[in-house]
């Protein structure tokens, strides 16, 4: 973390008037709000989006370069737990068993 | 007991399983928080005044890798834009409430609470017991949040060196768990495959950059190939 105390206060503050300001748009100003149908679909998009575009730089690049390799137990670790939630549903479990991989990963390689 | 707090509690009480579902999150992200350097008094501020648990999971990655603070928001506005639509669907059972309820009721929006509320709104009407009941729900969900945000960050106190331990890796677990199921839709494996692929060929862009081209990447993938899996475009164009 490289931020100051005062660049971390700004960031905070700005997220709150962001989150806020999305949540109050329709509740308290929606007389002059309406919400676009296109905007609508795109949103259901958006976690799966975000998530995956965090998620597949730290699997395969932990470091920064591409690790293909059997060094990176980000890459099994992070299969396990996928495959786990998506066939099981169970977002815990999978992310339990996502987590005994890197760990036995790490420990052999 | 009068039926406001009645009102109250059931709110409160049909919320249950939404708190038990989020207090993991809770602690995961109070223990990476710290982990990742973010002192205490950021992550509890975070849960507090934020309170919006995927954003605060992307802000502690992306404060974590040195993001600009433009960037941080933008990427807060995309993730949390949702709460525009719950906003939306609420609005017809707030628009007899007075500002002062209305403005809280907007701050302690979140998914499992529109989940509770609007159906039992829609079910049983919008009188002001609906109103106590919503209250209910969103206090227990805001409770519960800053209950196990605090127990992670003393988690993550108590216990130095986690990131050295792979805690870094929780943050990946997380979301991996969260977006695989999600996956068995086309058009999200599409928008999936096509965000990770920018993120990665992005990732030594500045300022996290890559995640903003990344997202609208994969938002604009999955919008083409749900309407070209519609086959003729009927019913929309709006």
């Amino acid at each position: 973390m490289n931020l100051t105390t005062q660049q971390l206060l700004l960031a905070i503050a700005g997220m709150v008037v962001v989150t806020y300001g999305i949540r109050l748009s329709f509740l308290v100003f929606g007389h002059r709000l309406a919400f676009p149908h296109w905007l609508e679909r795109s949103l259901r998009y958006v976690p799966a989006a975000v998530l995956t575009a965090l998620i597949v730089p730290m699997a395969l690049a932990p470091q920064g370069d591409i690790e293909l390799t059997l060094a990176n137990a980000y890459l099994p670790g992070t299969l396990a737990a996928g495959a786990l939630a998506f066939f099981t549903r169970r977002t815990l479990l999978a992310i339990i068993g996502g987590f005994v991989v890197y760990g036995l990963w790490r420990w052999l390689m | 007991m009068s039926d406001r707090v009645s009102a109250l509690l059931a709110g409160s009480r049909d919320t249950i399983p939404m708190l038990v579902g989020a207090a993991p999150f809770g602690v995961i992200f109070g223990t990476l928080a710290i982990a990742s350097g973010i002192p205490a008094w950021a992550t509890l501020a975070l849960s507090a005044l934020v309170f919006a648990g995927s954003s605060q999971f992307v802000a502690v990655g992306l404060i974590g890798g040195g993001v600009a603070l433009p960037v941080l928001w933008l990427t807060t506005f995309v993730v949390n834009l949702r709460h525009a639509l719950y906003s939306a669907t609420l609005l017809p059972h707030a628009r007899h409430l007075p500002a002062r309820w209305r403005w809280p009721l907007a701050f302690w929006l979140t998914d499992e609470t529109f989940a509770v509320v609007e159906h039992r709104l829609r079910e049983h009407g919008d009188d002001m017991a609906g109103a106590w009941y919503w209250l209910g729900s969103s206090l227990a969900m805001y409770l519960n949040w800053l209950l196990w945000t605090t127990a992670g960050v003393l988690l993550g106190q108590s216990v130095p060196g986690l990131a050295e331990l792979g805690l870094d890796f929780a943050m990946v677990a997380t979301f991996a768990a969260i977006v695989a199921p999600q996956l068995k839709k086309r058009p999200v494996l599409i928008a999936a495959l096509l965000a990770g692929s920018v993120a990665l060929a992005a990732r030594g862009l500045p300022y996290k950059l890559g995640l903003m081209l990344a997202a609208v990447a994969g938002v604009a993938g999955g919008v083409l190939a749900e309407r070209s899996a519609a086959g003729a475009p009927q019913e929309e164009q709006a």
